[in-house]
């Protein structure tokens, strides 16, 4: 281990230590227990927003990350309902799912590159929406609603992880679980940027046939980082299926598809940590905008326009002033 | 069968005409511009202000819609795309501001004209019915003049000096400036063209299929689809890609009725398979 990256593990876990303890106790003492769902919320789409990062890794502008967002809900919440399969379980299934799927989705179309990547991305938000109102277990625009909270998990008897309808603050529960899938997928988006992996995932991002020609796979590292990206997308889908207890066709629409891409590059697209801290600014942002009406798309645009006009490279570059810190 | 050639081809025509717009942009500025369904339907907004509200002439109306988004075009050009472009590390930032300008648009056209779903009288009323086709006149006049203007545009584009320099600016930005072309100036006025269009064929819809402030979205993806079928910044793919997809709207509607709403379903489907044959679309540079 390089000597750089104990204060690095330090902060990390101080950080983490912060949001599992501090936050609910500082919730506690204010009484706004209703932060709890709005923190939870951003955990889970800077999950997905993680997903999209990855993408951006490789060189290509994701914005069909709401498909698998919408498509891992689903497949959580119909193994849940109709096959009685425990939640904890659905939630890697649902990620591998998405995996699957955009293996073979990704095999023909990221062949494309720059914007006709973006632009059939978009349209695959567009294809998911309409596949869950037109195929049947989907049960078309009404979705799925009433999803039992996940149950819990014992092994040989310990409770590992308690019922959730048991529970006298399910809330709460969600938000540790949500913290710490966060967490787990931050530190594993760190180690693939870190790895050999990583490293190979940038020389696409600079130069395709560059790297295919010093000997990069280049299909494969591609369809690799796609369906990395997408099993987060499904993960954070269908966690949030959970959470709401409903998924809807209109669960994921475009616009949370552009949004998470925003985020990445709002946080700032060449740091790990980008889409957690665009993420958190995006959505409280806009929450804190609630209260200004009908003025709220307004206000929230024009700063947006105006972030952009004065740091085009993403917040993380004004604390990281011309070090790429990856 | 000739009714749904008839509406493919009424169809194609303005889908051709908002198309135009969007890949003059990206040909230009290398910009993928999300908000051209706001400008779209921004234009409808004007249109339906001087012709519906103020019960102007429908021509008035309609230069007033082209004028009013070419000035938003240029602005959004000046001010918004061009520093970012300059200042950017990545080439990607421009997308985020589109949507940003799409977002916002969308929250100015919420705030003036309200959610409501708008329509204006029909400029010409009758239905013009042969044995096999039906076609309500409205529909003829605005088809013909969306097909008129891709004319104009093409002509304005090959034989005027600055269609020349555009075109110049598409193939190569560097040597355009070298041989001396004013790159910012025709940028902007390449933008203001783009946006203009957009406008025009907002005004020109609003006669049939009304206006409402939530459908700017659902226009840009229309136009992506254009787009992507015929090559992204080619304005002949463009036109193609617009008929295409209006036929195949078209046939789709009357051929999949039974299966209900599965037309869009299919085009994407059918797009996918294209796109892995040919990735850069019908006549895209093979720059990817």
């Amino acid at each position: 281990m390089k000597p750089s990256a104990a204060p690095k593990i330090v902060s990390a876990a101080l950080f983490l230590i912060a949001l599992l303890v501090g936050v609910p106790l500082l919730i506690n003492a204010t009484g706004r227990t209703d932060l709890y769902y709005t923190l939870t919320s951003v955990a889970l789409l800077s999950i997905i927003s993680a997903g999209v990062w990855i993408t951006f890794y490789i060189g290509r502008i994701n914005i069909g990350q709401g498909a698998y967002a919408l498509t891992g809900g689903y497949v959580s919440a119909i193994l849940v309902m109709n096959y009685g399969v425990s939640f904890w379980l659905t939630l890697p299934l649902a990620g591998l799912f998405c995996a699957a799927a955009s293996v073979l989705i990704g095999l023909p179309i990221l062949r494309l590159r720059g914007v006709y990547f973006a632009m059939v991305s978009l349209v695959l938000t567009e294809v998911a929406r309409l596949l869950a109102l037109a195929i049947p277990i989907t049960n078309g625009a009404k979705g799925i609603v009433s999803i039992p909270l996940p149950g819990g998990i014992s092994f040989f008897g310990i409770t590992l992880v308690p019922d959730f309808s048991s529970l006298a603050n399910p809330r709460l529960a969600f938000y540790i679980v949500a913290v710490l899938l966060m967490a787990l997928c931050f530190l594993g988006l760190y180690r693939l940027a870190h790895s050999r992996i990583g490293q190979l995932c940038q020389s696409l991002q600079q130069n395709e046939e560059l790297a295919s020609s010093i000997g990069v796979n280049v299909a494969y590292l591609r369809v690799v980082a796609y369906a990395l990206s997408s099993f987060l997308g499904g993960l954070g889908g269908a966690m949030f299926a959970a959470i709401s207890q409903s998924i809807y066709p209109s669960s994921f629409t475009v616009a949370d598809s552009v949004n998470f891409m925003l985020n990445c590059f709002l946080g700032g697209l060449g740091y790990v940590l980008g889409p957690m801290l665009g993420t958190f600014v995006l959505y409280f942002g806009w929450d804190v905008l609630f209260q200004t009406g009908e003025y709220q798309l307004l206000i929230f645009s024009t700063v947006l326009i105006v972030l952009m006009l004065v740091l085009p490279n993403g917040l993380l570059s004004l604390a990281l002033p011309g070090k790429r810190s990856l | 069968m000739e009714q749904v050639i008839a509406n493919g081809l009424y169809l194609g025509a303005q889908y051709a005409l908002i198309a135009l717009g969007l890949t003059l942009i990206f040909a230009l500025m290398n910009v993928l511009n999300f908000a051209h369904g706001q400008m779209y339907v921004l234009g409808g907004f004007v249109t339906y202000s001087i012709y519906g509200q103020l019960k102007l002439p429908f021509v008035v109306a309609l230069v007033c819609s082209g004028v009013t988004l070419a000035v938003v075009g240029a602005l959004m050009e000046k001010f918004l795309f061009r520093p970012v472009i300059q200042r950017s590390k990545r080439e990607e930032s421009t997308m985020l501001l589109a949507a940003a300008t799409a977002f916002f648009l969308d929250a100015i056209i919420l705030l003036l004209f309200g959610e409501k779903q708008r329509g204006v009288p029909k400029i010409i009323s009758g239905v013009f019915i042969s044995d096999r086709v039906i076609l309500p006149y409205d529909r003829i006049v605005v088809g013909v003049v969306a097909i008129l203007m891709i004319a104009a545009f093409m002509l304005y584009m090959q034989y005027s000096k600055p269609g020349r320099a555009m075109r110049a600016l598409a193939q190569d930005r560097i040597a355009a400036q070298l041989m001396g072309v004013k790159v910012e100036r025709y940028s902007m006025i390449g933008f203001a063209l783009g946006a203009m269009l957009a406008g025009v064929v907002g005004g020109l819809l609003v006669t049939i299929t009304g206006v409402n402030s939530g459908i700017g979205g659902p226009i840009s993806i229309k136009a992506f689809l254009m787009v992507m079928i015929g090559g992204a910044g080619v304005v002949a793919g463009a036109i193609a890609g617009g008929f295409i997809l209006g036929m195949m709207e078209s046939v789709g509607l009357t051929v999949l009725r039974e299966y209900g709403d599965v037309t869009y379903l299919a085009i994407f489907a059918l797009l996918m398979i294209f796109l892995s044959i040919r990735p850069n679309g019908l006549m895209g540079k093979p720059w990817g």
